[in-house]
């Protein structure tokens, strides 16, 4: 590709209604999602309850705030409603993606691959006129009011989408989960009292045939919904895929997220008819937004500067989940590089850590009792995690510190079973963790996993 | 197409908003709810049966000596009392939080008594929030009492009359004294009659409750989730092995905990050595529990040993149960060679305390984190999403 067909490529418009229902769905499910959170009474118990908190590294600073985690989830909440309504939508959307970044980055224990795809795609969104058509920004002024905005707009949201998938299909092609069937051959059968496919779940085949189909799905589905001929065919496996996933895990929202993000590859023909059918709904009158009218970021300089951030933002999306190769050993054990790549549901790890203190000045030595100090969903996160235990470590040695041990060594007996082998001891039990701090460097003080895993 | 896609789609939503039930079809190859009703019917409510019965007799044996303390009363109360302390050993492996609103665990076995001397013994640096409250004796003396409350739990139960059978006195006669002689010999005899009957009709309490409902409730709950059967059994299951078999009875009275021996937390601490027999039949229980055997039976039913081979054949893994069991062999024959009494043993070599404890602890391992794996069970507690 030359500097033309970039230039024009850049230039090139389309309609914009598929980007604002994208917008107006995504708003409402996320307010959907911090809503049902509150209910749930999670925040109260994830982020009120306990009294540690396991942070990402060089996040240390960022915490709950107490009772006042509520009014971050407040925030995030409205800002997920004025995006829906596409409402002072720069400043909402930048609002939504730091307040819902702040809760994210509070606790590591909760972190799962869909939140952190909502942080990214918020993030994508700040760059992008999703308010262009079909918002209160749009209906107030003018000179913001385009039928059609840039393809890349909508092109980057179907780019981030296509890694998802595309990423987390690659990172199936492992011998655990092709040849093995695992982890699904440990989850399926316990599913055992589902409707119609209980007795299926518990046949060997039907393990290999989900693990299989799952695989060829994940690295398909974009290629089938990029093509207008397959598109329709793609949408039914997409809304098969994320409703079963929902039916046999417990994973909230997130595949009506995927289910409703995979609508933006149809065209501008259906959108339309969607936002009619909308418009109908609230006597809205579509007909004012169809200006015909092209929107132009109104500076060279911010079109610049979103432009570059977009370009940087993918450079950054497709590289990082290969970090994993610049350290040595199993993936799956150590954990180098595990978060932030799509790696989505391919692991059933357990592990058991039980914590040694000693005080060298008398020689005496004790264990701790987690439920001390930790919740049990913590600690279960905790037990098999190589950052947590360092970084819970260090927080044992400042407690006992404060208790009266000028200078505690801390040991942990662990053992950690991964996709059904048989457990084993995880930790070096010899080393003083107190001495380890922690950084992104390779972990020495783990013991090897003496198994091979095949595959990416 | 289209009108097909959406149909299609239409079901699957509406399929996917059906919640798993907390029933369901039961699958041919293997029947879960086979391990509940061999818990309830063979295990659970036979214990419950045969706890409730030796309480019966502790009762009559406690208003025996009551009436009239003396040497032969005394004899018969203690081994009525000693009957009902190994019968309990077999109830507590199996104690789910559905029985906690009758407190059962609390009122029934909670150690250590709280005492002056337990005070006494705190380190120099302890508290005053570290002190147990109300010491048994004043409590006694001051015949205000209701053991209903749970600050109450310190002073009742087993442990209770573990003290005022054993522990008043160094020798029969001293103890005797305390019902005859002593100026408040009446407060003993009553609190005596209080203990006996408390623990006799909550007995009576849990068992009925198995009987008249819950054993029926239990076992058709029989599917997958944070709330079925199983998955709450499994889980009270390992919390009693790490509570109360293995931190207890061993590890807190040999200082896993603390660093030093505390000799004062062994479970019977006043007794004449009865703590090992209390272990080792609790040791016994959970094992049983495990293998499914029938409550005072040679005869073996359905239970975990029986699911884990079962999911195991798909797996060609390690035969797990092969190694919980040999686990549970080798912590018992290391707890062979522990002396009757744990206080005598953990003040004279400790270091043979500490090594059952590991052995005990290796299979919290094997049970915690493989067992948990291969059934898939749900934490308790734990109802975030999943990725």
């Amino acid at each position: 590709m030359n500097t033309n067909s970039i230039r024009s490529y850049l230039n090139t418009k389309t309609n914009a209604a598929p980007f604002a229902v994208f917008r107006i769905f995504f708003g409402i499910l996320m307010l959907i999602s911090i809503v049902r959170f509150a209910a749930n009474g999670w925040i109260e118990k994830l982020y009120i309850e306990p009294s540690f908190f396991f942070s990402y590294y060089g996040f240390e600073w960022v915490q709950p705030l107490g009772e006042w985690t509520y009014l971050i989830f407040l925030i995030c909440g409205i800002s997920a409603l004025f995006i829906s309504l596409g409402f002072k939508y720069r400043i909402s959307i930048i609002v939504f993606f730091l307040s819902f970044t702040y809760i994210e980055l509070m606790d590591k224990t909760t972190y799962l691959n869909h939140y952190y795809f909502i942080s990214v795609l918020s993030f994508l969104m700040i760059f992008l006129p999703a308010h262009a058509y079909y918002s209160v920004d749009a209906w107030k002024n003018e000179n913001l009011r385009s039928q059609q905005i840039p393809s890349w707009s909508i092109d980057s949201i179907k780019l981030l989408l296509f890694i998802v998938y595309f990423y987390a299909g690659l990172a199936k092609l492992n011998s655990d989960w092709l040849f093995q069937a695992m982890p699904l051959q440990i989850w399926l059968p316990a599913k055992y009292s589902i409707p119609l496919l209980g007795d299926l779940l518990q046949q060997s085949w039907t393990h290999y045939a989900f693990a299989w189909a799952g695989a060829i799905y994940d690295l398909t589905i974009p290629f089938l919904l990029l093509i207008k001929r397959t598109r329709i065919f793609a949408f039914t496996l997409v809304v098969i895929f994320h409703v079963l996933t929902r039916v046999l895990f417990p994973i909230g929202m997130f595949p009506y997220i995927m289910i409703v993000s995979a609508l933006i590859f149809f065209d501008s023909g259906l959108h339309n008819r969607i936002l009619e059918y909308i418009s109908k709904w609230f006597r809205i009158s579509k007909s004012f937004f169809d200006n015909g009218a092209n929107y132009s970021i109104p500076k060279t300089w911010i079109r610049k500067v979103c432009v570059s951030a977009i370009a940087g933002f993918f450079m950054i999306q497709l590289l990082v989940p290969f970090r994993y190769a610049l350290y040595p050993g199993e993936l799956f054990w150590t954990e180098e590089g595990y978060r932030f790549s799509w790696r989505v549901m391919l692991m059933e790890k357990a592990g058991y850590a039980n914590f040694k203190v000693v005080d060298p000045e008398n020689n005496r030595r004790f264990y701790v009792d987690n439920t001390q100090f930790l919740t049990r969903f913590q600690e279960k996160q905790m037990s098999s995690q190589p950052d947590f235990i360092l970084e819970y470590a260090h927080f044992l040695e400042d407690h006992y510190q404060q208790q009266g041990i000028q200078d505690p060594e801390i040991y942990v007996d662990s053992y950690v079973a991964l996709n059904g082998r048989q457990s084993r001891r995880y930790v070096d039990p010899e080393v003083d963790l107190t001495n380890i701090q922690p950084s992104l460097k390779h972990r020495t003080w783990l013991l090897p996993f003496d198994d091979e895993i095949k595959g990416l | 197409m289209k009108k097909f896609a959406a149909l299609i789609v239409t079901i699957l939503l509406v399929w996917s908003c059906t919640d798993n039930g907390p029933s369901g079809p039961s699958p041919d190859d293997f029947d879960r709810e086979a391990i509940l009703v061999n818990w309830a019917d063979n295990i659970i409510l036979p214990s419950l049966q045969y706890f409730s019965n030796s309480t019966d007799s502790l009762q009559s044996a406690g208003a025996a000596f009551a009436e009239n303390p003396n040497q032969q009363t005394l004899d018969n109360f203690r081994e009525a009392w000693k009957k009902s302390y190994l019968a309990w050993q077999h109830v507590s492996v199996f104690q789910m939080d559905e029985d906690n609103q009758f407190q059962f665990t609390n009122s029934i076995n909670n150690y250590p008594l709280c005492t002056a001397e337990l005070n006494q013994s705190l380190p120099d640096d302890a508290q005053p929030d570290d002190k147990c409250k109300p010491e048994i004796k004043s409590y006694i003396e001051d015949g205000k009492y209701n053991l209903e409350l749970p600050e109450q739990f310190d002073v009742q139960g087993l442990p209770a009359l573990d003290y005022l059978l054993n522990g008043l006195g160094e020798t029969n006669t001293e103890i005797l004294a305390f019902y005859t002689s002593h100026n408040q010999s009446e407060a003993y005899q009553s609190y005596v009659l209080v203990l006996v009957n408390r623990i006799h009709s909550l007995a009576e309490e849990v068992k009925e409750y198995w009987e008249t409902g819950y054993r029926d409730q239990f076992v058709n709950n029989s599917g997958n989730g944070l709330n079925a059967s199983l998955d709450m059994m499994v889980n009270d299951y390992i919390y009693n092995y790490e509570k109360h078999l293995r931190a207890g009875k061993i590890g807190i009275p040999s200082g896993v905990f603390s660093g030093n021996p505390l000799s004062n937390r062994v479970e019977a601490y006043y007794s004449d050595g009865l703590s090992k027999a209390l272990f080792m039949e609790a040791l016994d229980a959970t094992q049983n529990f495990f293998n499914g055997k029938h409550f005072n039976s040679t005869q073996t039913g359905q239970s975990l040993d029986d699911y884990l081979d079962y999911l195991n054949t798909m797996k060609n893994g390690t035969d797990l149960t092969e190694l919980i069991n040999n686990q549970f062999e080798i912590a018992r024959q290391e707890a062979e060679g522990l002396e009757d009494d744990f206080a005598s043993q953990v003040e004279t070599n400790n270091s043979l305390m500490l090594s059952t404890y590991d052995k005990l602890q290796r299979n919290v391992v094997n049970l915690k984190v493989d067992m948990f794996q291969a059934l898939n069970i749900n934490v308790d507690y734990v109802d975030a999403d999943g990725d």
